[in-house]
């Protein structure tokens, strides 16, 4: 890198800028009368006016003096800068230059362009090559004939899909998708109950594909998970199917481009589905929380690689799921609940809600085992078309609730261990009494899908749901 | 050289330590690997009698050629039918 004098004038330009090739002149005109040296961005022959020209195709003067416009012309004194003005602006220049007469044919003024050492990318580049990313998590070398997808395998940081690398560059971008400190800890994360700075979330969402505009809805979704009423540790060691699923909610959605429509549960939405991802990660790489080691479920679900949708808040009749819980409309928030999988409920011939919604009671009542109750709570995704049926009665979000509860109840003879010829059951105590499904609070209802279709679902819980186990929690979605 | 972030707690050491050899080779399957070398045979076909004397399961495999790694399913064969290898080098 070229040094620069202790006084006199320094420029910065590019000739891919219209106002620095007007100002060339002017340039040339400073170099003899002032004497000036002239870093070029893009081109080093570029201006020929000037004699003092270097070459900054690297752009670390750029960076080193902070050029954010081109040209940009600065007066030194002492090694110190004292000066700086930016486009083209004759009174500036002459005032900076203590010249008089500078480009008298060229209008006043006129706005300069943006200089090359900002352009996104490049930016992160110099920053990482300065070594001022401010970055703290450790840095792992990989070798020139490595395979970083290999390498990333071998440390064992994937899910069991290709991850993005996460290169210092990348995750730099991937912070500038908050305004929070990038060493916050949002919280410890378990099993180890490591410490979950925003950067390290930052590391694992690269990782996961997110984009940076993702990562404040990934932050509320790490929260959510680590309050202790959702009891993570247990969602994660737990033999059942569980993990967590992400339902967003509010302005943050339609912003990130997230699904609530046709096929919002399933595959093809980057938000949707490295949204999800990203949280998983975090519980495995930050929290150790791996299959077959704390993880000790049976089955799993395809979840667990990352379950996230958005609820189809436009056009429904009722209030989205995080104001029912608590936040005001349209505030972004995200709501996790500890389920697995997803039951469907296809009912193409109910016209009137009192039909449907015993189509849906009674779907419900098989999550788990029909002979288990009370069982896990349920979050049931009504589809649009069966959300209008509710809707075209004045059916309110309340009244689906009631009637549904109302429906589980349960004889408790149905249930006893041994009844249907099912040994799985409940206590003989049960019986000549009435069990309900759920318990009160148990069930969670949001809207999604896509416009056709009379198809519902139903993602079960843990057995753990509750007090004693898993709550769903909500958390609003801070920049 | 590609620098990655460490996604993870940090709690383990960036180069990834050996699997840990077994106290004992009582109950394992071992695997000899000859790599195609001349002469390799002598010094594993004794270890292998060797092992024998002690009662421990000794399973052979042979790769075609010492100059090129030993074929995928050669290597999947072996992982599957023994807890642990031995090859030697000769010369």
């Amino acid at each position: 890198m070229s040094t620069l004098p202790e006084d006199g004038l320094v420029a910065v330009v590019k000739r891919d800028c219209p106002t620095c090739v007007m100002t060339a002149p002017v340039l040339g005109e400073l170099a003899r009368r002032a004497g000036i040296i002239v870093y070029s961005q893009d081109d080093p022959s570029f201006p020929d006016t000037v004699a003092l020209r270097e070459s900054d195709l690297g752009l670390d003067m750029s960076h080193r003096l902070k050029i954010e416009i081109v040209p940009t012309l600065i007066r030194l004194e002492g090694g110190r800068e004292v000066a700086r003005t930016y486009g083209w602006d004759r009174a500036e220049w002459e005032r900076l230059s203590g010249l008089s007469d500078l480009g008298r044919d060229l209008p006043a003024s006129q706005p300069g362009c943006g200089a090359r050492n900002i352009e996104p990318g490049t930016f992160e580049r110099l920053k990482v090559r300065f070594n001022e990313t401010g970055l703290k998590s450790r840095r792992i070398e990989i070798g020139g004939d490595e395979d970083e997808q290999e390498a990333m395998f071998a440390r064992g940081w994937s899910d069991g899909l290709p991850l993005v690398p996460p290169i210092e560059e990348r995750v730099l971008r991937m912070l500038d998708g908050t305004g929070r400190d990038p060493q916050e800890v949002i919280g410890l994360v378990p099993p180890a109950l490591a410490a979950a700075t925003v950067e390290k979330i930052a590391v694992n969402a690269v990782m996961a594909g997110c984009k940076p505009e993702y990562l404040p809805v990934v932050l509320a979704a790490v929260e959510a998970v680590l309050d202790e009423s959702f009891a993570m540790h247990g969602v994660l060691a737990t033999t059942m199917f569980v993990g967590p699923v992400v339902i967003v909610n509010g302005a943050v959605r339609r912003r990130i481009g997230m699904n609530a429509k046709g096929n919002a549960l399933g595959q093809g939405n980057r938000a949707n589905s490295s949204i999800g991802r990203a949280l998983q990660l975090v519980i495995r790489n930050i929290g150790e929380g791996r299959p077959q080691e704390v993880d000790r479920a049976t089955l799993g679900n395809p979840g667990k690689l990352g379950y996230c949708f958005a609820e189809d808040e436009e056009g429904s009749s009722w209030e989205p799921l995080s104001v029912e819980r608590g936040m005001k409309p349209g505030a972004s928030a995200v709501t996790v609940f500890a389920g697995f999988g997803l039951q469907g409920v296809v009912d193409q011939k109910s016209r009137d809600p009192e039909s449907l919604v015993r189509s849906f009671a009674e779907s419900l009542k098989a999550v788990h085992n029909v002979k288990i109750a009370p069982a896990c709570d349920a979050l049931i995704v009504v589809c649009p078309e069966h959300e209008r049926t509710f809707r075209d009665a004045g059916w309110s979000k309340a009244r689906l609730y009631e009637e549904l509860y109302r429906l589980c109840e349960i004889p408790g003879d149905e249930l006893v261990a041994g009844a249907r010829g099912i040994a799985e059951g409940g206590p003989a105590s049960l019986a000549g009494k009435t069990v309900n499904k759920f318990r009160p609070g148990g069930l969670l209802i949001v809207r999604a899908g896509g416009d056709a279709g009379m198809f519902s679902g139903i993602i079960g819980g843990w057995s753990a749901s509750g007090g004693h186990g898993s709550v769903p929690v909500t958390r609003e979605v801070k920049l | 050289m590609t620098v990655l972030l460490d996604p993870t707690s940090e709690r383990s050491p960036t180069i990834r330590p050996r699997l840990p050899r077994p106290d004992s080779l009582d109950g394992l399957t071992v695997g000899i690997l000859d790599i195609a070398k001349s002469r390799g045979d002598v010094f594993l076909d004794r270890l292998d009698e060797r092992l024998q004397e002690r009662g421990i399961a000794v399973r052979r495999y042979r790769k075609p050629t010492n100059v090129r790694p030993a074929p995928l399913p050669l290597q999947q064969q072996i992982a599957t039918e023994v807890n642990l290898v031995i090859e030697g080098l000769s010369d």
